[in-house]
């Protein structure tokens, strides 16, 4: 059972990168954009969990703790680089 | 048997939140609208793919592992933070302070108020209260 759930766990969130995929190539505004790219990192994490659980090992947190803190910095950097035009002031 | 409901329901309810935060970013249609979807359900999709991990890892596999709660932790203390720097970015980039309704005060609005006003009416404030 866990099994038939984790399938549509992966299909869920693999389905979810593919349409901030389409929203990063095709985005409105330059919000969007920051937006799409945030949320991808999110699903990503989302990912390599369930992937941890499909393999049955906690070697992937720590690589999925690196991308959170990544994500974080590059979203903040880019929101404030539009902002000011300068990250570090 | 109980357990694995339980993973099977936090794994199932995570895949449907991830799903709809996406898709809202594609479906809705104002830019303020689509800030919603991403920050607010797709964080608690990957929060429910991380309890489901962590219950999975301490009742299937024997072993306790805290590095879910250290992500989700991480995960609910950014996901505020860069929805505000992204909602400011959208609006210094298509609204004019002009647009915006009226404060209410004699302050503008904190996100268009300059560092030398801000500095000066807070010493002023600080002056009121001291004498």
């Amino acid at each position: 059972m866990i099994g038939y759930a984790l399938t549509f766990a992966f299909a869920c969130f693999g389905l979810g990168l593919l349409l901030n995929i389409y929203r990063v190539v095709w985005a409105p505004t330059k919000g969007d954009r920051i937006l799409a790219l945030d949320t991808m990192v999110i699903n990503a994490i989302a990912l390599l969990a369930l992937f941890g659980i499909h393999k049955g090992t906690t070697m992937y947190f720590e690589a999925s703790m690196i991308i959170a803190m990544t994500g974080f910095i590059s979203t903040v950097s880019y929101t404030r680089f539009l902002l000011r035009g300068d990250i570090i002031e | 048997m109980l357990v694995e409901i339980l993973i099977a329901a936090c794994l199932v309810i995570s895949g449907i939140f991830g799903l709809v935060g996406s898709l809202g970013l594609i479906k809705l249609p104002d830019p303020m609208m689509r800030l919603h979807a991403p920050t607010k359900a797709t964080t608690l999709g990957v929060g429910g793919a991380l309890i489901a991990s962590m219950l999975y890892f301490y009742f299937v596999v024997g072993t306790f592992s805290f590095h879910e709660l250290m992500i989700t932790l991480f995960l609910f203390l950014t996901a505020p933070i860069t929805g505000h720097f992204v909602a400011k970015t959208h609006l210094h980039l298509t609204r004019k302070p002009g647009d915006l309704p009226p404060t209410g005060s004699d302050r503008p609005w904190a996100s268009y108020e300059s560092d030398a006003e801000r500095a000066r009416i807070e010493a002023a404030a600080e002056g009121d209260t001291a004498g």
